[in-house]
Parts: C-alpha cells; structure tokens; sequence
C-alpha cells in the first residue's frame, strides 16, 4: 500500500510538470497581458516597455516558464496586475470554493446516491421513471437556466433566500448554490447508483445475503450498496477536480466570489499570473483527488489489494 | 414500504435544506441601518484592474473610488461637466504656456496633514515618473520635463519635471512644453489629485486604505470584495456628503447585481445589463437612469492600407457613413441607450464646450440612394467585400456590427458586401490595431479623460497622436489644432476646434456613429440619483430614506 501511494506520487510529477507548462503555453497565446491594463486606450509604449521588463515578459517563454515554476516551488505564485499577491487571492478564493464543493458534494451523496438506491430497487415501477425522468430533465437543463431560475424564484419572486452570496459565504448561503452547483452531477450519480444497484440485486452474494435471513436493511445497506459504489466513487471522486474549476457559471449568477470567479477575471483582464497560478492548484486538488478515489477502491472491496 | 422511507428522507433533506436557506436569507438583507442623512447607500462595484493610485486609475471601478476620496484644484461640475475651481483659488496664464497656480488654505487630508503646494508637485512628478509604473502618466505629458522623467526609450534622466516649481506654501508655477490654452481644464481628472506625504513613506500602508482628501473616507477595504466608505465629518469642502456613507460591492457580474437591486437588497447598480433594458422600467417603476455620458462609438479606417487612403477614398467613406442606420441601430438594438451621433464630441461638453449637433450634417443622415452614389464614386468597396474588425469578449459588440454590415448590405443591394469580423479577446484586438495589422474598418470607441472639446479631437486624429489608431494625418487638422491650443479666449479656441472636426468630417477621418448614455437604477431606499459626465454616480447627493 505505501509503496503504491508513493508511485502515485511520483508519478504525479510528470503530470503536473506537463499540465502546467501546457496552461502556461495557451495564457501566453492568448494576448498581450499588458495591454488589458490600459483600458479602451492605446497603451503608452514607455510605461508598457517598463511593465514588460518588471513581470519578466520581455523574456523568451521557456524562460519565463522556468523562472514561474522556480517561483512555484518557492511558495511564490507572482503577483496579480492590481498589485495583489496571487497567494492572497487563492487564500480568499479557495476556502469559498472548498465550501461550495463541500455542500454540492453532500447533495450529490445524499440525494444522488438515496434516489439510485430507491430506483435501483424498485426498477420499472413509478417511482423508477419519474426519477428517470426527472434526471434527464436536469441533465439537459443547462446549469446557467437552473441557476438563473433558482435565482429569480427563490430569491426575487418568493424572496426566501437572498439572490446574491455575501463576501464571506458562510454555508448556510451556500445551500441554494450548491445545489445548483450538484444538479447535473447528482443526476448522473442517481443514474450510475441505480444501474450498479440493479445489476448487484440479483448477484449471487445478495441472493445468500437474503437466504441467511439478514434484514432487508442490512443487505441493502453493507453487502449490496458497498458493491455497488464503486462506479459511483469514481465518479465523486473526479467530480470534485471538475466542481471546484467548473463552478464558474455558479459563481457568476450567485456573485460568489471563488475561484471560477478568480479565473474568469484573470483571463479576462490577461492576468496570466493568476490563471496559471489557479490552474495550478486546481491540477494538484485533481491529482490528489484521484489518488483518494483509487485508495477508496481497497476500502469498498477488499479484493482490490494494491502493492 | 422501505423504498418510499427512503424517498421520503430524501424529500426531508431537501426541506430542510431549503428552510435553512431561508434563515440565511432573511439575515443578510440590505444594510438598512438608519436612515436619514447618516443611512448608507449600498451599490454596484466591480473590482478595480490596478492599484488605487491616483494615477494608475484609468477604468470607472477605481474611478468611483477616487472620485469620493479625493478632490483637485478643480472639479467637473457633475450636471454641465464645466470645469470649476475646487482647491484651486486660481490658476492664471498670459501667455498659454506659463501658469501660476495657489491652492487654497484650509485644506486638509482626511489624517489631519495640510495641503499644500507641494502636495500637487510631488504627486503628479510621481505619476509622471517612468519607473513607477502610473498607466496614466501621459496626462503629465504637456508639462516641460516630462521627456526626461518618461522617455519613449531607455531610462529615465531625471526624477522630477523641470516645468514644475514649488514657489510657496500655496503656489506653484507650471511651464508647458507646448500651448495649450486650455489645459487648466484639465486638472479635474483624478490623475491630477494631490497626495499626503504619507504615499510616499509607507506606499503599502497607503495602498491597504487609501487616504485622500474628498467628502468620503474609506473606513475599510477588502481586496476585491467590498470597500466601505464614510462621509468625512470635517471636510471643508461645499460638497458635502447627504449620506453617511457608502458600502461599494463587488459583483462577478452585473445580472447578479441587477437581480440584488430588484430584490431590494441593493440600492444602486450603476450598470444595467443590456438583457434587461427592455424590462427596467417596469422592473424599477422608473427608478431608472438614462443619461448621456462622454463616449462616443465610432468606426475608424486604416489610413495605413491604401485600398483606404486613395484620391478619392474620402467618398467611399462618407457614403458608407451615409448608408447606416444609425436611428434603427440604436432603438432596436441599444433600446434607445445610445443616441444617433452628428458630430465627432458629446453633447455631454454642452454647446459652450464645443458640441455642436449636425456638425456633421447629412454625412451622417441615413440615404441608401446618396450612400450608393458616393460608394461608388469613391471606387466601390475595395475587392467588393469589406470586414469591420471587432472584438467579442466585451461589450455585446456583435450585435451592432452585425447590424451596420446589414445596414450597409441593404443599401449596395449585396449581402456580402461587408461583414463582421470578430477577434476573440480585446487585448489580442488591440495589438493588432497597435501593430497596423487591419485591413479593413474597425470599431473604435472614446471615453473622454476631461470634458474638453480637444479631449475628442486631438489624441485622435492628430498625426501620430497617442490613441490615433488609423494614422490619420491631416496638415490642415493639425494646424487647426495648434492654433486652437494657442488661443487664450475659449469661445475663440473653441472654434478653431470645431473648424478642426469640420475637417474629420469633410476626410471622414472615421463614422461616427452614436453617442453611449450611462445607465442606473436605483431601490426605493434612495433618491436624489444622478450620474455625472463620466456616468459614474454622483454618490455624494444620493439621499436616504
């Protein structure tokens, strides 16, 4: 088990090199950063000449990269254009995201895997399809159409939540946007937990799970749930990288200042400082968050050994 | 019925989820403290690009700030945008190039220091200065020195202009590089602010909470999500605040913030999405804002590409100016927040400023068979097909390009004559209008820095002038312009500016196309809203209930 953990991590670090220096690649194509700084106006060619030279931007690109990245392992992830360290702007950002994630996980778990159940058990029967239907409602829904929706009815018509997320984005006004945040995912959860329940009901240790005369609870819960996750697991588990980078569309409607807003505004304005920066850290959470899923593996099904 | 326990739990969870929203909710409503002259408006922000510095500020966030907290020796008048005489006693000049200025006695910054001469002196010798990195230091640019403090190449020589010169506590003497009669006019802009010697002692102090001298102080800044800002009890200023304060939000986007106004948890959003133009009236019951502001839409050529400077080119360009719809434009598209332009300034300068409407008379009038006629005088539409160059990522400029090209296709009878041509982000648009890289016309908008008839005329079509993007060079114009800079009586100086546009409209130097209004809308909680020349709010009027 150490020895595979530590292979993982090992590997990690072809990955990460790769993924940065792609993103660090594709910020560079995407414009002049310095000319965002001035507006609607020309830039003054002096005082643009004197940016360049100060962000390093003068350099070649491969050494503008090695520089970044010795920074990187320093700590030191640059300073934003408006003069804020990016480290600052990851500590305000991240702890939100984290947060909605947090809340959009445990819906996903909740809901998601309590319908699969449901369905999956009672496959065909009412219950079954509207689920079903519902799901794919949801999952054709775009998430700006449901945000947006959720927004105007919870928030203006009905006037039970407010519509915008204060700066410190406490859970409790997290829930709504969460939600919103999970729709699509916990609907695909629903769906995987169902087909993996209702596959496993008729396999053979649930068959001897009944004849030993366990209560209904206990085989639906231990030997026929724990079997069934796996697919399930998985999915969470990368769902977690996708959630934090993807909640831009979430954050935008419900004015959360996280970090899908925090990307959005450094490729708007060419901060390629805070994009890389961001990206970054968003591959790490991603890497990680996949090693957990593997480890998970072993713990839902003992026959899964890794050495 | 175990399945239904199951659901039934579920549906539970979501009850609840929803019933402790609702907690959350109710909480954080407005900042509906007291009300009266110490209520607090709450409004709109958006986070500000660069660093509050008075001269690193070039975009309208940053600008409301600067706008509460600080004041120079003169302020545009929010309602005629005249220049007038705030911290200045007065600022005389014989001879357009020298000026002698004396700031008033009395005033102080908000921490208590005098200001004093030499408070404008080192400010604006540190905003000129290459090596710190002010995005506005080209409003120093007149002053005598500045090529030495900010050379074009290389380093710097000096640290401090030569044209400028402490000669007592509340006077100092300006010498210009060039005349320019009315530069006086000129120092409203916040660029031209005084700073407290602590800016330049503890630069990172300053910047965490600025200190100025305006009717607000900041009484807490967090980076990128709100600043709030109190009224300043002893400013000595006649404007004062009518508020206690004001709670500046940031907001990831404008709907958000237009949805937080109409569930009344906002009083002023000062940017209304163009989505919801349709719906704001109803929505606010007429708490709603439409007023000009100091921009102008234009479409410039590129004077560099011969297939748009040739002998008679100057006709092509009129009759295609002749062949837009401005009027169907604007109302479709805009819903009448932008009005058809008929000249190259804003009304927002007023007729005693130098706008003049129908300056560019019936160039500008929409007339497919006059339009035809010209097009095709002027050589037709160079290789019969032509693209306006615009870019995607801000502005919904897609819409109103589309719109002009079909406008334009109407009138030839050819609906592939011209057609949009998108550029994906705006930085990548402007490097390659910086690089002289278009073939074809381009959208070209002008905000104005001062309300000055110059403001529209001279960065733009002057030759090799700084935001002169066509390279547009008329001996004509440019000599216009000197004498106008020359000329100490304004009336006068305004002329020989209007004689100026007379020649960008007789050349078409570029479309004009329509002046922008500034939009508001505000909660019942407040009254008293208006936006000033530059469409920022005038916070320091707004009245709480």
């Amino acid at each position: 088990m150490g020895r595979y953990v530590i292979r993982r991590l090992l590997q990690m670090i072809p990955v990460f090199i790769g993924a940065t220096l792609l993103i660090f690649l594709m910020v560079n194509v995407m414009g002049d950063p310095i000319q965002g700084l001035c507006g609607n106006k020309a830039c003054d060619p002096a005082t643009a000449a004197q940016l360049r030279r100060e962000f390093g931007l003068d350099k070649p690109v491969w050494q503008q990269y090695l520089t970044y990245m010795g920074h990187v392992f320093e700590g030191n992830f640059g300073t934003a254009f408006n003069g804020q360290p990016v480290i600052d702007l990851m500590a305000a950002a991240f702890p939100v995201t984290i947060r909605l994630t947090i809340v959009a996980i445990i819906f996903e778990i909740i809901i998601g895997i309590a319908l699969g159940v449901v369905t999956g058990l009672r496959r065909g029967r009412p219950v079954d399809t509207t689920v079903l239907l519902l799901t794919l409602v949801v999952i054709s829904v775009p998430t700006f159409v449901t945000g947006l929706l959720i927004q105007l009815l919870l928030g203006v018509e009905w006037n039970v939540i407010s519509p915008s997320v204060s700066p410190e984005a406490p859970f409790n006004e997290l829930i709504v946007p969460g939600l919103v945040l999970a729709s699509v995912s916990l609907a695909y959860v629903t769906r995987l937990t169902r087909t993996s329940i209702a596959e496993n009901r008729r396999a053979d240790y649930v068959r001897t799970a009944i004849a030993k005369g366990l209560p209904r609870r206990r085989v639906v819960v231990r030997h026929l749930l724990r079997n069934s996750l796996i697919p399930v697991v998985t999915f969470i588990g990368t769902d977690i990288g996708s959630l934090m980078g993807g909640a831009i569309v979430t954050e935008r409607i419900f004015n959360i200042h996280g970090v899908g807003y925090q990307l959005y505004q450094g490729i708007l304005r060419q901060n390629s400082q805070t994009v890389v920066g961001f990206v970054t850290v968003l591959v790490l959470v991603f890497l990680v968050a996949n090693l957990l899923v593997d480890l998970l593996y072993a713990v839902l099904d003992p026959r899964i050994r890794y050495a | 019925m175990r399945g239904a326990t199951h659901a039934k739990w579920a549906a539970g969870a979501v009850a609840v989820a929803l019933t402790a929203t609702a907690c959350g909710g109710g909480g954080g409503g407005s900042s509906s403290g007291s009300g009266g002259a110490n209520g607090i408006v709450s409004a709109s922000w958006g986070d500000p690009q660069n660093p509050l510095e008075p001269a690193n500020t070039n975009e309208v966030q940053g600008g409301k700030v600067l706008d509460m907290i600080f004041r120079g020796l003169k302020r545009y008048n929010p309602k005629t945008a005249k220049a007038e005489n705030w911290l200045a006693q007065s600022i005389t000049t014989k001879d357009s190039q020298n000026f002698n200025v004396t700031v008033k006695k009395g005033w102080t910054f908000s921490n208590g220091e005098k200001i004093t001469a030499k408070s404008f002196v080192d400010a604006w010798n540190y905003g000129a200065y290459l090596k710190n990195n002010q995005v506005n230091a080209p409003f120093f640019q007149y002053i005598d020195g500045y090529d030495a403090v900010h050379p074009t190449t290389g380093q710097p020589s000096a640290k401090t202009m030569s044209g400028l010169k402490v000669t007592g506590p509340q006077t100092f003497t300006v010498r210009l590089s060039q005349k320019f009669s009315m530069w006086p006019d000129t120092l409203g802009y916040a660029a031209f602010s005084p700073l407290p010697s602590v800016f330049f002692t503890d630069h990172a102090k300053w910047l965490s909470k600025p200190i100025g001298d305006g009717p607000y102080t900041i009484s807490s800044y967090t980076k990128g999500s709100q600043m709030k800002l109190r009224k300043w009890k002893n400013y000595p200023g006649p404007d004062k605040a009518k508020n206690g304060g004001v709670d500046l939000k940031v907001y990831t986007d404008n709907n958000t913030a237009y949805t937080d106004l109409t569930a009344g948890n906002l009083d002023l959003v000062d940017d209304i999405p163009a989505s919801q133009l349709k719906n704001v009236k109803s929505d606010l019951n007429g708490r709603y804002l439409n007023t000009p502001a100091g921009i102008i839409q234009t479409i410039a050529f590129p004077f560099y590409n011969k297939n748009w400077n040739g002998k008679n080119s100057a006709k092509l360009r009129t009759g295609l100016s002749m062949a837009i719809n401005r009027a169907q434009i604007t109302k479709t598209i805009f819903e009448n927040t932008r009005t058809p332009a008929t000249d190259w300034t804003s009304p927002v300068l007023g007729t005693a400023g130098g706008y003049q409407h129908g300056l560019c008379g019936k160039a500008c009038v929409y007339n497919p068979a006059e339009a035809r006629k010209l097009i095709k005088e002027g050589g037709g539409i160079p290789g019969g097909r032509m693209t306006i160059t615009y870019n995607a990522d801000t502005g919904s400029h897609k819409e109103w390009v589309d719109a002009t090209c079909n406008s334009i296709n109407n009138v030839l009878h050819n609906n592939k004559a011209c057609v949009g041509a998108p550029v994906g982000t705006f930085a990548d648009f402007r490097s390659r209008i910086t690089q002289h890289k278009m073939s074809g016309p381009f959208r070209a908008g002008w905000q104005m820095d001062y309300p000055l008839i110059q403001d529209f005329l001279q960065p733009l079509y002057y030759t090799n002038a700084s935001s002169n993007d066509g390279k547009f060079s008329s001996p004509k114009f440019d000599k216009l312009v000197n004498q106008a800079n020359a000329e100490t009586d304004r009336t006068k100086a305004v002329k020989l500016f209007q004689q100026a546009e007379g020649v960008v409209r007789d050349q078409m130097a570029a479309i004009p196309l329509w002046y922008q209004n500034g939009s508001a809308g505000y909660s019942d909680r407040v009254s008293n809203v208006e936006l000033n020349p530059f469409s920022v709010p005038v916070y320091g009027d707004i009245k709480v209930k």
